[in-house]
């Protein structure tokens, strides 16, 4: 009775899992880990960062003032960012810098990537260098860009033939454009970093046949080069419009979101609404809004770039 | 292959080395000269004498207590995540239930919630926890924001152990748990290596959540000493930049003795 319940029905069931990963030997058995190996860091992560983002959710519908208890209010959050004319222009403002950040970033770091990807040593003292804004924090790199960009101490006000009035924090277009400049700078050597390995691991062979063939090195470039960094491409802009959505301290501490709401990004507006006017409903209700975006840029990474993948990887470590 | 100089891409790379080196120049110089000579000589030039004034300036502002606090954080999540990531990702790579399929795949996601997103109910958590303005309080959201790239990382590392050793223990009879502690750990210490210095620098380099989860001088940590010595001396821009250089001091020490490791961890984070 029981021999037949259990070798009718998962016959197909054996099967698929016998074609999806080779059986192990009979003394193989019993010595993999169980699940139970990765359930002290999936609790703890739960609890600090998968709660947390249920936890948003359900506090976008809420009214809390960061004393007291929290309030079910419905909808009454949404409807206020929704009508909040700064709110709607912090998204553009949002998605102009992100949008810029991978215009200015993409083309600089394949060149750079590519040419560092070269194994001379000169490079290898000059990528060096290269890394050192990357290991600096946001906070860091904001503070000496807005030392070096001070209006009355900085560089622009010695090179008032260049910058005006030297105060590049008083326009919306030139703050704007400090804040792209800044990470620019701090993260255009990390996305270098993709596009050199991605570049080291391209078959030289593919280089040797374009040369029999005569091809320069800017046909070089771009019919062999580029095809082969493709996937590294949208790896690494991916992750610059998560970062991008993401960026808080520059603007904190670069712009406080000025001149007047000039460069008041998404991320900024929801510090300010939740931790300085104490309205952590909205804040809530923001922050929703940039992890509907960050789970749709993740989602893509994980079907554009493979990582998904990396299954099919871990049957081959049988 | 013939090998030609690529003057363009020479010259290109050289105008990039400006555009890193020279804040970094000004930056050194600037904290090792007076305020007046930075005032009046401009940023760029070169000071006439030099001055370690402006360190010591950044430590009476009270940076010596907020580099103890930061250590204690950093060693804390590097603990944290050391205790935690290789349990893990040995299921990862080697267990075959679902379950850990489904978890990977939890931490996939997980790559992609920026701390920007939780931050609102954080607060709320830690508040709750009893935990707010307390440095413990910091060290675990922190550490779980490390975990998703650390799994990712060593993971990877432990895909590279030869299955034909896992087989020879096997036949040995060996349980999962030694062949963990005998084969595994060993055979990942470079990736091992790599996520401690992973988790180290987000945790030195950490902002918002210190920002938002702490308040009082006696758990100031680095960051957010830079950001108040900002705000409060603005206009004293070589103490602000020695305050900036001193914050980056281990970090660039780490670099230098942990190159390879950090690389192959931030290469790690593009995903290959």
């Amino acid at each position: 009775m029981t021999t037949q319940f259990t070798s009718a029905p998962p016959t197909a069931e054996a099967t698929r899992k016998a074609r999806r990963r080779p059986e192990d030997s009979y003394a193989a058995r019993g010595t993999r880990p169980g699940f139970l190996w990765a359930l002290p860091a999936t609790l703890f992560f739960t609890l600090f960062a998968i709660a947390p983002l249920i936890m948003v959710a359900v506090l976008s519908f809420m009214s809390w003032n960061g004393l007291g208890s929290p309030e079910f209010v419905g909808t009454d959050n949404w409807k206020r960012i929704l009508d909040d004319p700064v709110m709607i222009r912090s998204i553009w403002l949002t998605l102009l810098l992100t949008a810029l950040g991978v215009v200015l970033q993409t083309p600089l770091s394949i060149v750079l990537g590519v040419w560092a990807a070269g194994h001379q040593r000169n490079r290898a003292v000059l990528s060096a260098v290269y890394f050192i804004p990357l290991l600096l924090s946001a906070t860091a790199v904001s503070v000496l860009w807005r030392a070096l960009l001070d209006p009355n101490f900085g560089i622009p006000a010695r090179m008032t033939w260049l910058f005006g009035d030297g105060n590049l924090f008083g326009e919306q277009a030139t703050a704007i454009g400090v804040l792209a400049f800044v990470s620019t700078w701090q993260f255009t050597p990390f996305h270098t970093l993709i596009y050199q390995g991605a570049a080291r691991a391209i078959p030289p062979v593919l280089y040797q046949a374009a040369e029999i063939d005569g091809a320069g090195r800017f046909r070089q470039f771009f019919h062999i080069t580029l095809p082969q960094l493709r996937n590294s491409v949208v790896t690494s802009m991916i992750l610059m419009i998560v970062g991008g959505l993401t960026t808080f301290e520059t603007v904190l501490i670069l712009t406080q979101g000025g001149p007047g709401t000039d460069t008041t990004i998404s991320a900024y507006y929801m510090y300010q609404k939740a931790f300085k006017g104490f309205d952590f409903g909205a804040g809530a209700a923001i922050a929703l809004c940039l992890v509907i975006a960050a789970t749709i840029v993740s989602l893509i990474v994980v079907r554009v770039s493979g990582y998904d993948k990396m299954r099919s990887d871990m049957e081959g470590v049988s | 292959m013939r090998r030609r100089p690529n003057y363009l891409a020479g010259a290109g790379s050289i105008v990039w080395l400006v555009v890193v080196g020279l804040p970094l120049y000004v930056m050194l110089a600037a904290t090792l000269r007076t305020r007046q000579d930075y005032a009046k000589k401009g940023p760029v030039s070169f000071p006439d004498e030099f001055t370690l004034d402006n360190y010591t300036r950044a430590f009476d502002s009270g940076f010596g207590r907020y580099f103890v606090n930061t250590i204690v954080v950093t060693v804390c999540v590097v603990g944290v995540v050391l205790l935690l990531v290789p349990p893990l990702a040995y299921a990862i790579v080697r267990s075959r239930s679902r379950v850990t399929s489904q978890i990977f795949r939890l931490f996939l996601l997980g790559l992609a919630i920026p701390a920007q997103a939780v931050i609102v109910p954080m607060f709320y958590l830690i508040s709750e926890a009893g935990l707010y303005d307390n440095l413990l309080g910091v060290i675990l959201p922190t550490a779980a924001f490390c975990l998703p790239m650390s799994a990712l990382i060593l993971s990877g590392a432990m895909r590279d152990i030869s299955p034909e050793l896992f087989e020879a223990m096997t036949m040995d009879g060996a349980s999962p748990r030694r062949m963990f502690f005998q084969l595994v750990v060993p055979l990942s210490r470079g990736g091992l290596s790599t996520i401690v210095v992973f988790s180290a620098l987000q945790a030195w380099n950490g902002f918002l959540f210190p920002l938002v989860l702490t308040q009082s001088e006696e758990t100031k940590l680095i960051t957010l000493g830079l950001y108040n010595f900002q705000t409060a001396h603005g206009i004293d821009i070589p103490g602000l930049l020695g305050a900036v250089t001193l914050s980056m001091v281990p970090v660039l020490l780490v670099y230098l003795f942990a190159r390879r490791a950090l690389v192959q961890g931030l290469m790690g984070m593009g995903g290959k």
